[in-house]
């Protein structure tokens, strides 16, 4: 296994006195209500299973209190599993001693956290040189890099200010220049925006992706914002009541969701800005002759005018090499934005059809 | 109406007498046979406090002055502080009361000194431990309530007369602000800076020097301006040991019925207390500032 990739087998988490003497519960599926009246013990976590390759950015969805921040703090042993095993690299996580545990940590593995968790007595400068102080990195190369990391995140000018002078954003970009500087191929992002405005939190987006087109970091990123996981994510687990209900990237969670829980997360979201060519797109047309092509990683929203301005409206799909790989119509851009009440495949493209014409 | 219900049965005038006089023997024959290696141990102590004094008085009164006053600018930037401290030294200097006040700045130094170096780490073991607080916090409260004469005795009868059970009574009465701050304001630190620092793979050392104790300073600085106020008021009951400084004058004040010279030094004492606690103060706000 290579040396960025996360992988989390039969993980439970049980809050309490003494976790041990419920498991047998929990193992038969207890609620977790019952759990907490009758037993007076937690459940945040439930056979969770996860496995993220390396170079890929995991996002963990749920509401407040699903176990989204529980989990990933198993990652780094922040919090230990009640039971399951957790392995980072091929390397079991939990089987690390006190002082191999710390190495990992130093260079392993980093973190960004909801509230920042900045040190307030400390500069900019010595809150990003934190993780290479703990790992004494000293001289000239910690200072280049701190001088680095703090330049591409954007607070150049800033190396003396304390975080208390600074704005939310500008303070968790300290945080994130912070977790880049130590080099971990691991990066633990805790709802890193969601104390930030709307505004910020589309600039730090933009910046954590264009960090991660660089970096190719292995990423968990918990989130409660499903447009923020969708820009994110490679994947997407959504979390309810400590279980994992879908891991599946953002077309297939938006086309089939598993259950209704899931739809309530997507059917409030923008389908056009989502759903791109390549998921809802036909076989191939020979017919098709239009000069107007369109590309599977397109957005409906950008294809729609290319589409509609073709003859037929409709219009050859081409992968990234320039071969044709399928159609798309108007009427399937419709009846995939329109989705719940149509299915794709069921015609009700026909009906659809006979109803417009 | 029987006798035990109109006065308190008592466990008998001959028992108590007897147990008394066995724990005063047991304590009188301890301190025999090991006074002089107790003392022999706080040796170093006196020589630091004899040199000390020794150095405050021999050195020329305006160098001192000079000293002082460099110091509250350094601790607090504070032109006015400075100027205080100058007008204070000058007028305490006028009256005659000089040596008395460098005898007590010797000895208040160097308690304060001690008491902080016994306090933090006390302190912090307190803030690692709760078994040790729970221990520890009635411990501190007799310490602070128990009447201070009490506990004069027994360093009396160890240590005779001087400086040295003067400096133990002082820090005894005077180090549990120290501590109490200390644990205080380790464990006051939030709770999601301490988990990003383990975050990162600091050890418990490094998690105290750059993370737990900076921030705890203004608590921890709070709790040493409590003890250098608290100690200076033990000056006077410090003398009845045979102190000197500041408040072998006011004894005498209260023997002889010397009613201003009992104000002099008394008000010496208080332009003392202000000092210190006005730099130990600004200096906390300048660290608080900081953050």
């Amino acid at each position: 296994m290579s040396s960025g990739s996360i992988r989390a087998q039969g993980l439970y988490k049980v809050f309490g006195r003494d976790p041990a003497s419920v498991m047998p519960l929990v193992r038969e599926g207890i609620g977790k209500d019952e759990l907490r009246d009758s037993h007076g013990h937690v459940l945040a976590l439930r056979d969770v299973n996860l496995s993220v390759p390396e170079g890929s950015v995991q996002v963990i969805m749920g509401l407040s209190g699903c176990g989204k921040s529980t989990l990933v703090r198993h990652f780094n042993r922040l919090v230990e599993p009640t039971e399951g095993r957790v392995s980072v690299g091929g390397v079991d996580v939990l089987a690390l001693g006190p002082g191999r545990l710390r190495r990992f940590r130093q260079s392993g593995i980093s973190m960004v956290f909801q509230r920042f968790a900045l040190f307030p007595h400390k500069t900019v400068r010595a809150n990003v040189a934190f993780g290479l102080d703990v790992r004494r990195t000293e001289g000239s190369e910690r200072d280049k890099r701190v001088a680095r990391w703090v330049e591409r995140v954007g607070l150049a000018g800033y190396e003396d200010s304390y975080p208390g002078e600074l704005s939310g954003g500008m303070q968790q970009r300290v945080g994130l220049a912070r977790a880049l500087a130590t080099d971990a191929k691991i990066l633990l992002m805790d709802e890193p925006f969601g104390a930030l405005d709307p505004l910020i939190r589309a600039d730090m987006q933009d910046l954590v992706l264009g960090l991660q087109a660089e970096l190719k970091k292995t990423m968990v990123f918990v989130t409660h914002d499903l447009e923020e996981a969708i820009a994110v994510g490679d994947r997407i687990a959504i979390l309810r009541d400590g279980e994992i209900v879908q891991n599946a990237d953002s077309q297939e969670l938006v086309l089939r969701p598993a259950d209704g829980y899931i739809e309530q997360f997507t059917n409030k979201i923008n389908r056009a800005r989502v759903l791109r060519v390549g998921s809802v797109m036909e076989p191939p047309n020979p017919e098709l002759a239009s000069p107007l092509h369109c590309s599977v990683d397109m957005t409906l929203e950008d294809a729609l005018p290319r589409v509609s301005a073709s003859p037929g409206e409709e219009a050859p799909v081409t992968d990234g090499d320039g071969n044709v790989v399928g159609a798309i119509s108007v009427l399937r851009i419709l009846v995939a934005v329109a989705g719940g009440r149509y299915s794709l495949g069921d015609g009700s493209e026909d009906r659809l059809k006979r109803t417009a014409g | 109406m029987p006798e035990w219900l109109t006065s308190f049965p008592t466990l008998g005038e001959q028992l108590l007498r007897s147990v008394r006089r066995a724990f005063d023997e047991a304590y009188r024959s301890f301190s025999r046979e090991y006074g002089e290696v107790i003392e022999a141990i706080f040796d170093p102590l006196l020589y630091l406090l004899v040199w000390f004094e020794r150095l405050l008085l021999a050195t020329p009164w305006w160098l001192v002055i000079a000293a002082v006053c460099a110091l509250c600018y350094a601790a607090t930037r504070s032109r006015k502080l400075v100027a205080w401290t100058l007008v204070t030294l000058l007028g305490i200097g006028l009256l005659d009361m000089w040596e008395d006040t460098m005898r007590t700045l010797a000895i208040i130094s160097v308690s304060t000194l001690i008491t902080i170096a016994l306090g933090v780490p006390l302190g912090i073991a307190m803030s690692w431990s709760d078994r040790l607080q729970t221990v520890f916090t009635p411990v501190m409260d007799v310490m602070q309530t128990m009447p201070i004469f009490v506990y004069l005795i027994p360093v009396v009868m160890l240590f005779g007369l001087g400086k040295i059970p003067g400096v133990i009574a002082v820090v005894i009465y005077a180090i549990p602000p120290v501590i109490r701050l200390t644990n205080l304001g380790i464990r006051l630190v939030p709770e999601d800076v301490l988990e990003a620092s383990d975050a990162f793979g600091a050890s418990r050392r490094d998690k105290l020097i750059q993370v737990q104790l900076p921030l705890a300073l203004p608590n921890i600085m709070a709790g040493i301006n409590q003890t250098i106020m608290m100690a200076l008021s033990m000056v006077v009951i410090a003398s009845m040991i045979g102190v000197r400084g500041l408040g072998q004058p006011v004894l005498e004040a209260v023997t002889n019925q010397y009613f201003a010279l009992g104000i002099l030094n008394g008000a010496a004492v208080v332009a003392l207390a202000i000092l210190f606690d006005r730099m130990t103060q600004a200096y906390g706000r300048r660290l608080r500032a900081i953050k």
